[in-house]
């Protein structure tokens, strides 16, 4: 304020009156505000102006290319995509996290183990996006080996239904017909009486079962259809369609004993030899086989960080890191509610469910409203954890808007122009709920 | 009689607690297992397998992440940023929060409106302008200019909060101070900073875990002088690869806001609630 020191000293000779009191406060005041306006100013006002003479600037910055930028932020592939994906994520992620901040923080206030469970939900917000990415990006791995969320769908899926024994086998001869889905099945129709060499090859040695011994050759039954299930192959040769020593049988495969019109009729388990026996078979000719339950194809996994999925993956991760910002911030609601109220509705008779539905929810709204606002807001920037959940195959497909502008404005495009209006389209974005935080403020004032 | 068969009505919520609270842990748990698997074993063990065969564990890969140049110079590059920009923020923060609060100077409220406009303005608006700023000032790749950029983008919240807690200070103190003859300075440094503290040592504590966390910053205004997140960025263009240098790499880098975070709970969660319900 060079004004105000020039008429300071004009005065000095004349006492110190009231204008030169005032005089002396704003100096003050300014000494007070000086370092932050400076910082404000710099890095924020200027820079902001800037972004957004600079998206009317074409890449190079020299020619004035109008609304160029902004036409091709809403026609490339790369940015609708991010669009879209950003229209997903407010779409879904704010109301998602704000619903399970509801119920976590409900459900705890009964429960005197409250902190330590907030304390374990809440921690992930110390965690930066990128690390947390890091960890579900480690989490989602295809491989059920190495990612865990696969690994607990490969246990579910294998607990509920029996899986099969086998994974891959094919006939070692052509008297055997048909496929893994199917079931293999002998050519020549069987009667009571008679034997069933069911030779199976290509099977992937770890997948022989334990307790597999050595094949037995089928004896003939009176009444009863007998028969070996083993493994068509050793070492260094043998003959298909022979049981020979050194083969194994293959205990736990599903024999299905089939009628003329091809329907199960009969189905049993081979033995640790590999034989297998059906007594009592009712007159007429059946075909014998090995069943489609003997087998099923390995879990490979779910690609969740392939194109399709990834977005969803991204938000996994995302949500897990959040909820704990929701569940405090509305269980600190929840705190201020007074307790009367709730106990005049119980008293009156309302359930649980109503005087949530009824009492808690309308009165925690104002509470509600700011999660999800700040969620909103958090949505719109969200860049870090894309970054690492995703891998570099997938970005184009987990694009958000945040993400876009950086990749266009340093990641390798580096294109100054189009990244300013992607920039200036984010801050138009969050523009509501500036007004909205503006107009609050001047409320309460 | 009542409470046991009030407790067993609550066992499955009991239950759905546990398993959403160990749901929560899991992430972080896998992470740090996975960081003690031996490089050779890595890519055929999944970390749950490491509970049923503890033996392989080992600290060899955090041996080499600290014999790793590259990323013990990161941990200390993310420590000089989020500690000095935490310093200067809470500094020019607080100078402004007690001019809001009780300073009268013209435009008062129209100025706090501004500065809670600045409140959501996303940082990919200065992104640009700022790069070229900092190429132009030779402030390009170094530290300090890590540590002034975030000192800005922190300051609206800052000035927010301290504001708002400096203003809740009894005016008789403040009064009785000014009758005494106490110089505004004086005032601030001897009863406001005091006084103030808890809402200082939460905006710190936010500040300090906000950097430290802070990925875009410094990829953009940084080449050789790397925090930890880019570092391990960097790394993570290889993933599957290196998986035994990234997982004791990320778990050093969150073990240390998660002490912080652990230690000073209290503060941070103050922080949070008056930033956001007020």
């Amino acid at each position: 304020m060079p004004g105000a020191i020039a008429d300071a000293s004009v005065r000095a000779d004349s006492p110190p009156g009231p204008r030169a009191g005032r005089w002396r406060r704003r100096a003050i005041t300014a000494v007070f505000l000086a370092p932050a306006a400076f910082f404000v100013i710099v890095w924020l006002v200027y820079p902001t102006v800037q972004t957004v003479i600079r998206s009317f600037f074409d890449r190079s910055g020299s020619q004035f290319v109008w609304f160029d930028n902004y036409r091709s932020l809403f026609t490339s592939d790369t940015l609708l995509t991010a669009i879209k994906n950003n229209a997903i994520w407010v779409g879904v992620v704010p109301a998602l996290v704000t619903a399970i901040g509801l119920i976590f923080a409900v459900l705890t206030e009964r429960v005197r183990w409250s902190v330590a469970f907030k304390i374990a939900v809440f921690m992930p917000m110390a965690i930066s996006l990128f690390a947390a990415g890091v960890i579900w990006h480690l989490m989602l791995e295809r491989d059920p080996q190495q990612g865990a969320v696969n690994a607990a769908i490969k246990v579910a899926r294998d607990a509920l239904r029996s899986p099969g024994v086998l994974t891959a086998a094919a006939p070692s001869t052509p008297a055997l017909e048909g496929s893994i889905e199917q079931g293999f099945v002998l050519k020549t129709p069987l009667v009571a009486g008679q034997t069933a060499l069911l030779g199976l090859t290509a099977i992937p040695p770890d997948e022989v079962p334990k307790g597999a011994r050595q094949a037995a050759t089928p004896q003939p039954v009176t009444g009863a259809i007998t028969g070996t299930v083993w493994r068509d192959f050793k070492p260094g040769g043998g003959t298909p369609g022979v049981v020979e020593p050194g083969e194994l049988g293959l205990p736990g495969v599903t024999v299905e004993l089939r009628n003329a019109a091809g329907t199960p009729v009969a189905s049993t388990t081979s033995a640790d030899d590999g034989s297998f026996e059906f007594a009592d078979v009712k007159p007429g000719s059946y075909r014998a086989g090995v069943g489609s339950k003997t087998f099923s194809a390995p879990f490979e996994g779910v690609s969740w960080l392939g194109p399709k999925l990834i977005t969803p993956a991204v938000m996994i991760a995302y949500i897990w890191v959040w909820a704990g910002f929701a569940m405090v911030v509305i269980a600190a609601g929840l705190a201020a509610i007074s307790r009367e109220v709730l106990e005049a509705a119980r008293t009156d008779g309302a359930t649980d469910w109503q005087v949530f539905r009824r009492v808690t929810v309308p009165m925690l709204a104002p509470v509600l409203s700011v999660v999800f606002i700040t969620m909103l807001i958090n949505v719109l920037k969200v860049f870090d954890i894309v970054l690492s959940v995703a891998p570099g195959s997938s970005q184009d497909d987990a694009n958000v808007i945040a993400l876009a502008m950086w990749r266009t404005s340093f990641g390798g495009v580096n294109d100054f122009g189009l990244g300013s209006a992607i920039a200036v389209f984010l801050f138009v974005l969050v523009i509501p709920v500036l007004a909205l935080n503006v107009r609050r403020f001047r409320r309460e004032i | 009689m009542k409470r046991i068969l009030r407790a067993a009505a609550n066992g499955p919520l009991h239950l759905a607690l546990a398993f959403i609270a160990l749901l929560w842990l899991i992430p972080t748990f896998g992470l740090f297992l996975t960081s003690l698997i031996p490089a050779s074993d890595i890519a055929q063990t999944g970390w749950w397998e490491v509970l049923s065969k503890p033996s392989i564990t080992t600290f060899e890969n955090y041996r080499d992440l600290f014999a790793n140049n590259d990323l013990t110079k990161a941990l200390l590059t993310t420590v000089e940023i989020a500690v000095g920009n935490t310093i200067v923020l809470v500094l020019v923060a607080s100078l402004a929060g007690y001019a809001f609060a009780w300073l009268r100077f013209p435009g008062r409220d129209l100025l706090f409106a501004v500065v809670i406009a600045l409140l959501v303005v996303p940082l990919q608006t200065a992104l640009i302008p700022i790069f070229s700023l900092y190429n132009n000032t030779g402030l390009f790749d170094t530290v300090l200019g890590l540590i002034l950029f975030h000192v800005a983008f922190g300051l609206p919240f800052a000035i927010f909060l301290l504001r708002n807690f400096f203003i809740g200070i009894p005016k008789d103190i403040l009064e009785s101070a000014r009758i005494d003859g106490a110089s505004e300075l004086r005032i601030f440094f001897r009863l406001i900073l005091p006084l103030g503290l808890p809402a200082i040592a939460s905006l710190a504590i936010f500040q300090f875990l906000w950097t430290w966390n802070d990925l875009i910053v410094a990829l953009t205004f940084g080449r050789n002088t790397q925090p930890i997140t880019v570092a391990i960025f960097s790394q993570l263009r290889q993933f599957g690869t290196n998986i035994e240098l990234i997982a004791p790499a990320s778990f050093v880098s969150l073990a240390i806001p998660l002490c912080v975070f652990l230690a000073f709970q209290r503060y941070f969660v103050q922080g949070l609630l008056a930033g956001s319900v007020k």
